[in-house]
């Protein structure tokens, strides 16, 4: 019995059908658009759930007020968004242990040993006429003053920048600089009656 | 000499065409793998803010999206006083039933993932940097209420 020859293939459709899919894949993606700042909402309110409002000290808080025109005050002073990221990262680090910036308390962290850390809440309350996009510029500022701050510690203490480190070393940078932001129910000044 | 001399006239050989269909597979996949199918056409205006600290999310199919905006087309619902739209899955939604939809909305996300995935699930607030904040706080106390606490403001990213 003769072999039989098996006759050549023509492939030559095969690459239409495949340009006939990437064309689709083009047209239909869109290259990483999910990018943002994440952020985590506190748990629902309910009954049981203690008001904190007590135990917090005066010098622990940052009050960060945004208005409907869009202005920006820290503990009464009104600030352009470009001094907020110092002013923060000067209230979380308190450099001086100045006794009007927050205090801080010697904690041990795996990894780190001993570390004063600061318990510094930003309260942050918006107007309902402020507008998204300063909102988002506020919070972008104070992660700004946060990553710096994480940055510089990692440096002191791992020789790497906070996004070079492993996980768990993240984990005590982020234990040692933690981030607390506190929203408060917004305030609606554009709806007070006109005088 | 004769002997190297070629008989008949000289023909371009066929090109294997082949291999083109793997350099084309090669791309195609490439392209399978970064993309993310935009399941619902936008029905709202939508210009992030831009902003210099953004993480990208891990996860695609642990996003769900919810569009503030002004709307495209005269005929969507809005918001009063009607220069906002709220788009949820592909339609907006009515003001009256805002808060019942975005319920929903978080119901269904949340049941349409694994048990384990289920707290992984981020809502992408995307907003246009126009809107005021009465919007968004209204949408944010109801993901509050409704424990979907992970959220994320798309944003894009600023250059220095």
């Amino acid at each position: 019995m003769s072999k039989r020859k098996t006759p050549g293939l023509n492939t030559g459709a095969m690459s239409d059908i495949s340009f006939l899919l990437l064309t689709f894949f083009l047209l239909t993606s869109s290259i990483n658009t999910e990018q943002g700042i994440p952020r985590k909402l506190p748990p629902p309110k309910t009954d049981d759930t203690p008001e904190m409002k007590a135990d917090i000290n005066k010098r622990n808080v940052l009050n960060v007020l945004v208005n409907y025109l869009d202005q920006i005050s820290v503990n009464g002073e009104v600030i352009p968004v470009s001094e907020l990221k110092d002013k923060a990262k000067e209230f979380f680090s308190n450099p001086t242990n100045d006794p009007s910036l927050p205090e801080k308390v010697s904690k041990p962290i795996d990894g780190i040993g001993d570390f004063a850390v600061s318990k510094g809440v930003v309260s942050l309350t918006n107007d309902q006429g402020t507008s998204y996009n300063m909102y988002v510029q506020v919070q972008n500022e104070l992660q700004r003053a946060v990553n710096e701050l994480r940055d510089e510690t990692s440096l002191q203490y791992f020789g790497k920048k906070y996004s070079a480190l492993d996980s768990a070393a993240q984990r005590a940078v982020t234990a040692a600089i933690p981030m607390s932001i506190s929203e408060a129910p917004p305030m609606d000044y554009s709806k007070a009656p006109a005088q | 000499m004769s002997r190297f001399k070629k008989n008949g006239k000289k023909e371009t050989p066929e090109l294997n065409m082949g291999s083109m269909s793997d350099i084309i597979f090669m791309f195609l996949f490439f392209f399978m793998v970064i993309t993310t199918m935009r399941e619902a056409s936008l029905k709202v205006h939508f210009t992030p803010p831009q902003a210099t600290e953004i993480q990208k999310l891990e996860k695609k199919s642990l996003v769900a999206n919810i569009y503030v905006g002004a709307p495209i087309s005269k005929n969507e619902n809005t918001l009063p006083p009607g220069e906002v739209s709220v788009q949820l899955n592909d339609q907006t939604i009515k003001a009256e039933e805002l808060v019942s939809d975005v319920r929903d909305f978080i119901g269904t996300e949340k049941e349409s993932r694994d048990a384990q995935d289920r707290d992984k699930l981020t809502f992408s607030l995307k907003v246009d940097k126009d809107v005021q904040m009465r919007y968004v706080n209204t949408i944010k106390q109801e993901l509050r209420k409704n424990n979907a606490l992970k959220i994320n403001y798309a944003a894009g990213k600023k250059a220095n």
